[in-house]
């Protein structure tokens, strides 16, 4: 009997492994492909720093890390919202909101960077709330919501900023007017810290930011998997009614899970600007690290742990796609990402099929076994008549 | 007088995109698929479209018969966007999958796609497609004198094809959804597809034909985004198709009601822009970059109509839920 329960227990996790590396697999060959398609001469070339770029060099393999870092975050973002029912396309204004806590509170207030991500984290969360909000006491869309808390999110931020002088590199002595300080300058304690792992990788891009998130997506895997907590947040995703019934409270879940959400995403952009490497650029528009938490979560089929890897893998071919400049435009990775997750539609269908015909076989056995007692039962009167 | 002139049209021509494409969204929903992918979908619409108004400008029909050229750009641009959409219908309706993964992973090509075969086509680094100067209809093109007076202001400001096509099709949309056999039908699968299917309706077909629709529109929505943006494409819609999502849900899936959000919203977004020649309004002349609280307007006035609108708000029963046979 044990045997038999661990089987049924790790079928669906490992199916879906093999997949999503299948998906994977096609979809790096239509990358290919398209790549022959587009120029056959330097196609070659250009798959192979596709794939190796991330690993050729310390330098390279420290921004893969540096770059999932935010990304694991998205993702587990938008991936425990799923997971409790609710599609998270917030996660940009999030992610924003919580970049500029963790900014102001670092250049402004001069705070150290654990403060600063803290800070982040509230910040994302405090932009999770109205979603949830909005969703639980109005019924209104989470989605709609989401869309318009995160430009809402994006032009607020950038307004604050404005009118923080000491927030813009200019205070700073740094030449453009349409950014955030260089943190180097303006504070070194908000930076995320290296522990020296920047001089063993050879790398301005290490720092501890990818630790940090792995730690996150524990959390988040604990919340969902481990605790009561995160049971009635999934039951209530699963089906709502059955949850009241059950005496949870819907409205109160939506709320929390969308906080912790937001809080996630906000985690993402302080990971980012305090590392450091990038600075805010006060522009009109969305930023897509928000938007590339959807795919990273999808892959993952929403798994905290399963974040991390596809965050990884992600980050890595946006590595390799870079690597393919100047001759093919980095969006071919997108391109390949978008068929891998399309791919995910199969195989979802497939999984479904493995399931059903491994249930179909228990029923089998299950009915069979009832079967026999009842057999021999018949046997036994037979033989007392 | 001349500013309120500009206003009204500039909201006109950004309305039309979002009342095409929410009027799409409406379709797709109503037959229980939520597309996502619109905002892909227009990408697609306005790629090839201002691709084939390239073509027509080089090859020198296009500014011999411009409208013409106009009409068959449009055509283009609902084509390949009813053909893209059909991705999102296979992914959702014959594989079941859920229908934010095949909408999210359309979103993530659309944009892609587009900068790879602009580069692949203009070479290297050149991801703008320059739109024809001739597909504005003009004064000149109706052979009208060309006067300063408010009317003409209002209209020859901004005045596309699209912008008439819109308001056909928004009537098409109506007697479509209301007045039809099949409109009765689309509508029934999107609210109890097992109830459709129980009197002989083929959902597969319905859900098919919702996105198909909703691709069609779409597409022209993106092109007629494109010509309200500026003179170019640039691989991007600037996030609006989600905004006519939210226009849809906005106009609770009916189409009257998605023409006065699209409208209302249009408006809101145009008086962010202007805010700085529009004198009535207060200047904040304390605060940076004061730009931004009206640009922030739109949506905060969205938001608010839709908390106090939102007892009446109803979504297709359905959406969003894969149609299987078996289910009870």
């Amino acid at each position: 009997m044990p045997e038999k329960k661990k089987r049924s227990f790790n079928f669906p996790g490992s199916t879906s492994i093999l997949a999503s590396l299948i998906s994977i697999g096609i979809g790096l060959i239509f990358g290919l492909i398209l790549l022959i398609v587009l120029n056959p001469s330097a196609a070659g070339g250009a798959f192979v720093s596709l794939v190796t770029t991330g690993f050729r060099s310390s330098d390279k393999f420290a921004k893969v890390l540096y770059q999932a870092a935010p990304l694991v975050m998205t993702g587990l973002s938008v991936g425990f919202a799923f997971k409790t029912g609710l599609f998270n396309i917030g996660a940009s204004g999030q992610y924003t909101v919580g970049a500029a806590a963790a900014l102001i509170g670092a250049i402004q207030f001069q705070l150290p960077w654990y403060v600063c991500l803290l800070l982040a984290l509230v910040g994302g969360a405090f932009w999770g709330i109205f979603p949830g909000l909005f969703k639980a006491l109005f019924n209104v869309n989470e989605v709609i919501t989401s869309i318009m808390f995160n430009w809402i999110g994006m032009f607020a931020v950038n307004l604050t900023i404005n009118n923080l002088p000491m927030m813009l590199a200019k205070y700073w002595g740094g030449a453009q007017m349409d950014r955030t300080a260089n943190l180097a300058q303006a504070n070194p304690n908000a930076l995320i810290p290296r522990l020296g792992l920047d001089t063993l990788m050879h790398s301005n891009y290490m720092n501890t930011g990818i630790f940090i998130a792995i730690v996150f997506a524990i959390i988040a895997w604990v919340i969902l998997s481990k605790t009561t907590f995160g049971y009635e947040l999934k039951a209530c995703g699963f089906n709502r009614n059955a949850s009241l019934y059950a005496g949870i409270s819907a409205k109160r879940n939506i709320v929390l899970s969308m906080v912790i959400s937001g809080a996630f995403a906000g985690v993402g952009g302080g990971l980012y600007y305090l590392a450091g490497n990038g600075q805010y650029t006060l522009v009109k528009q969305l930023l897509t690290a928000g938007f590339n938490g959807i795919p990273v979560a999808l892959l993952a089929s929403s798994n905290p742990i399963g974040i991390i890897f596809s965050a990884l893998f992600v980050s890595y071919i946006q590595v390799g796609g870079d690597a393919m400049q100047p001759d093919f435009v980095k969006e071919i990775i997108d391109i390949i990402i978008s068929v891998i997750i399309y791919l995910a539609a199969f195989a979802l269908l497939t999984r479904e099929l493995l399931t059903r015909r491994q249930m179909l076989r228990q029923e089998e056995e299950n009915s069979a076994a009832d079967a026999l007692p009842a057999a021999s039962e018949e046997k036994d009167e037979v033989s007392q008549s | 007088m001349k500013i309120l002139a500009d206003i009204i049209s500039a909201t006109i021509l950004f309305a039309v995109p979002l009342l095409l494409v929410a009027l799409g969204g409406m379709f797709s929903e109503r037959s229980g698929v939520i597309n996502i992918a619109l905002e892909g979908i227009m990408i697609i619409g306005a790629l090839c479209s201002c691709l084939f108004l390239r073509a027509l400008d080089d090859s020198g029909f296009g500014p011999m018969h411009p409208q013409l050229s106009m009409l068959y750009a449009i055509l283009v641009a609902a084509g390949s966007g009813a053909l893209f959409a059909l991705l999102l219908a296979f992914a959702s309706v014959n594989l079941k999958a859920d229908q934010t993964i095949g909408g999210t992973a359309l979103n993530m090509f659309a944009p892609a796609f587009a900068i790879v075969l602009t580069w692949a086509i203009q070479g290297q680094g050149q991801t703008t497609i320059l739109i024809p100067t001739w597909s504005r209809i003009t004064q000149e093109t109706l052979g009208i004198v060309e006067k300063d007076t408010f009317l003409q202001n209002l209209v020859f400001k901004s005045f596309y094809q699209t912008t008439l096509w819109s308001i056909v099709l928004l009537l098409i949309a109506v007697v479509v959804l209301y007045r039809t056999r099949f409109g009765l039908r689309l509508r029934s699968c999107g609210e109890h597809p097992q109830a459709a299917d129980s009197v002989g309706i083929n959902v597969y077909r319905m859900r098919y034909a919702g996105v198909g629709i909703s691709g069609f529109l779409g597409g022209i929505g993106g092109l007629a985004y494109t010509l309200a943006a500026g003179s170019a494409f640039q691989s991007t819609v600037a996030g609006y198709g989600f905004l006519a999502l939210a226009v849809m849900i906005f106009g609770n899936w009916k189409p009257w009601n998605i023409l006065a959000a699209s409208l209302f919203f249009a408006l809101f977004k145009i008086l962010g822009s202007y805010s700085g020649s529009i004198p009535f309004l207060p200047k904040f002349e304390n605060i940076k970059a004061s730009e931004y609280i009206y640009l922030m307007l739109p949506y905060i006035v969205t938001m608010i109509v839709l908390v106090l609108t939102s007892k009446k708000s109803r979504a297709p029963k359905s959406e969003g839920i894969p149609y299987d046979k078996g289910r009870r």
